[in-house]
């Protein structure tokens, strides 16, 4: 006989230990299930895109930064590439080489503490996510390094890079590469089999290959759902083409598959960096452009595969040395369309997982 | 590589009444009338060979004597891109059809635009303010809002 | 009878009899009354001091942080937290999702006016006494975001600031200094004063 409940309203957040931030959800639920949900964004809205307006393009390039706040050296990428592509400027191949190993880093430190945190959602209360941020804080002393920095590293330039990599720099990165495999196994050993794991993320909150492209989602979520779209593969950038590496997809598109398509991207991230590190040439790491430059009028969208999916820059020039628009395509922003229809149906604690699963950073959804 | 469409291939592709509905050709992009842009939309995403089936993104601009919305879209499987333009010169009250009915992606961005910039996207299911609150003075996207707080 | 190991039934009685003989060569007089040496005992352990200083000690080395973090400064916060810079060391490992339980807020991120209300209903909600840290250049002034439609000019705007630790975002070590100088603060705290 079915149990005859009344529907509850539930609000989460947007101070709340499991949204990641500043994010709220407005539930309708029926007993533990979810009837309906209504996210409401906004609550970290800083008005980023209006502050462009007022900054000349370097003064912006901070603001970048800010923007998913654990892939700093990432957005810092997709903005240089960005004016780079509108204004004709050359990077030095040593700069691009650089760039591509800051890069990979910064997608393994996101995707460890997507994993680490996702776990958390699942009650692992945080033992995974403390291992995890053991190998955070190694990349960021080599962050630290580069550039002083260990959180809004502020990085790139337009033309290069700010500084060249201090002699310590390497050997330090060579010590990592090779321990990271075997902290990779460590995980593995310790949640990629474990019956708890499997039992509560196993065909939970699926988004079918059809969904996934219908909701423009990007990254991890839409390569969990068997689409194989990596913009580093489809539309290589910068010096992608030169490095050999998989673009690893999932078949169901459940919460465990996006949870192993970060897992695998970590070890290629790893693969790339080594190639980087062995194809490294010599020379200079800055082609130098005036602080305050002028780019010609024009428009330019530039896209990378940020660590949680396409991250885009539309740029518009009007010709003076303030840009007149920027858009941001924000990956995390645009994987939230489907999180509606991947949380009804499932009871209140899968939808904390079903969310923690998408790795959002409110930074760059609410802009 | 994604390949931009050329986009007189689109325009001969466009059948006879979608095709009159294409104001210009710019390097960016292929403007048309808002009014039949669900219509061409629609025809992109399913036309073999143009296949476009992934919106990848929206970007409302102000360009002073109008506004300008630009809608990048994606075929997965070709491998392909375009972008599609939408000029609106009423800046009282701006109006476009909402592209929510065809792709989902589009609820999100447009809620965005039209929290920011002020453009009504009709048709769209939920239409309301995404990231300021109810009660938000103007629109801060808009070039006569003015800098500051 | 053979125990086992060369040992006999007669060496256990031998033992028996050395352990009786040693008890009663030992209680030979009476024991004193308890109360005689209870008293030293108590006059080595028992401390005198203010009731100010004993809660002032409780109070500044249970520092329980409430979770309301909105941006960046987070990262940092959660780097304090971990094994490397081990904020267990100043008993403040304990990160509390209710405000109900905690005293301290550590304001780790940019607000904005739309998050503001929550952010103060979260602090009016936390217990007597109270504190708050200003962590980075957001929550002091409103930092590269100053500017913004959108941003908070600091957090002192809504809630009374303690401590302000500037940085963008403050290192692991900026943070603790800035707890170090706040149990400086909570020291000089004094009930008879009223706070």
């Amino acid at each position: 006989m079915a149990v005859k409940t009344e529907p509850l309203f539930l609000n989460l957040g947007p101070v709340h230990p499991s949204t990641h931030g500043v994010f709220r959800m407005r539930a309708l639920v029926d007993g533990e299930v979810i009837t309906d949900i209504e996210p409401v964004f906004g609550y970290l809205h800083r008005g980023i895109e209006k502050l462009a307006e007022s900054k000349s393009y370097r003064q912006f390039l901070p603001l970048t930064d800010r923007l998913d706040y654990v892939s700093s050296m990432n957005n810092n990428m997709a903005y240089v590439m960005a004016v780079e592509k509108l204004a004709g400027i050359e990077v030095p191949q040593r700069a691009e080489y650089i760039r591509v190993i800051m890069a990979e880093l910064q997608r393994i430190i996101a995707h460890l503490l997507a994993i680490g945190s996702f776990f958390n959602d699942m009650g692992t209360f945080f033992t995974p996510f403390f291992y995890m941020f053991i190998q955070k804080e190694k990349i960021t002393d080599l962050f630290e390094m580069v550039c002083g920095q260990r959180l809004l590293y502020n990085y790139m330039r337009f033309g290069g890079v700010s500084h060249d990599l201090p002699p310590e720099f390497i050997p330090a990165l060579t010590r990592f590469l090779d321990e990271m495999p075997a902290e990779i196994k460590k995980y593995e050993r310790l949640l990629a089999e474990n019956e708890i794991v499997l039992a509560r993320s196993k065909n939970v909150g699926v988004l079918t290959r059809e969904m996934a492209v219908n909701a423009s989602a990007a990254g991890p979520v839409l390569r969990a759902s068997g689409v194989d779209w990596d913009i580093r593969k489809v539309d290589p950038y910068s010096i992608y083409d030169r490095f050999d590496f998989d673009v690893p997809t999932g078949a169901n598109g459940d919460c465990y598959d996006r949870y192993r398509v970060r897992v695998e991207e970590l070890t290629q991230s790893l693969n790339i960096i080594r190639q980087a590190v062995n194809g490294l040439p010599k020379g200079k790491v800055l082609n130098p452009v005036p602080l305050r430059f002028r780019p010609p009028a024009g428009e330019v969208y530039s896209h990378i595969e940020g660590n949680k999916g396409e991250l885009g820059f539309h740029v518009i020039s009007d010709g003076s040395d303030k840009p007149y628009r920027i858009h941001v395509r924000a990956p995390s922003f645009i994987n939230l369309t489907a999180l509606k229809n991947m949380l009804i149906g499932w009871k209140l604690a899968d939808a904390i997982i079903i969310f923690g699963s998408i790795d959002i950073c409110l930074g760059e959804v609410d802009r | 590589m994604t390949v931009q469409l050329e986009y007189n291939r689109i325009v001969e592709a466009l059948p006879q009444n979608l095709a009159s509905s294409v104001i210009a050709i710019e390097d960016h992009g292929l403007i048309i009338q808002p009014e039949r842009l669900t219509d061409i939309a629609a025809f992109l995403k399913v036309e073999p060979g143009m296949e476009l089936d992934y919106l990848c993104s929206i970007t409302g601009v102000d360009c002073i004597n109008y506004f300008e919305i630009d809608y990048l879209l994606y075929s997965i499987k070709l491998n392909h891109r375009c972008t599609l333009k939408v000029r609106l010169a009423d800046k009282s009250e701006p109006a476009v059809p909402s592209l929510a009915g065809l792709w989902l992606g589009a609820e999100l961005q447009e809620r965005e635009i039209f929290d920011l910039l002020g453009i009504n996207f009709s048709g769209h299911p939920d239409m309301k303010r995404i990231f300021l609150w109810e009660g938000f003075p103007g629109h801060p996207l808009r070039k006569d809002y003015g800098h500051g707080c | 009878m053979e125990i086992g190991s060369g040992i006999n039934s007669m060496d256990l009685d031998l033992h028996e009899g050395h352990v009786i003989e040693d008890l009663k060569n030992s209680a030979a007089s009476a024991l004193p009354e308890p109360s005689r040496w209870l008293d030293e005992e108590i006059e080595r352990n028992i401390i005198t001091t203010t009731v100010d200083k004993l809660l002032n000690w409780g109070r500044k080395t249970s520092l329980w942080t409430e979770t309301s973090f909105t941006a960046c400064c987070t990262f940092e916060f959660i780097s304090t937290s971990s094994s490397r810079f081990d904020i267990a060391r100043f008993g403040m490992e304990v990160l509390r999702s209710s405000p109900r339980h905690a005293d301290l807020m550590i304001t780790a991120g940019t607000l904005t006016w739309k998050m503001a209300p929550q952010i103060k209903r979260v602090y009016e909600q936390m217990a007597e006494p109270k504190w708050v840290i200003a962590m980075g250049a957001c929550g002091i002034s409103g930092g590269i975001f100053a500017d913004s439609y959108a941003v908070v000019p600091g957090y002192n705007r809504i809630l009374p600031v303690d401590v302000y630790i500037p940085g963008c975002p403050p290192r692991p070590e900026a943070l603790l200094a800035g707890i170090e100088l706040l149990r400086k603060k909570i020291e000089k705290r004094s009930i008879a004063k009223g706070n």
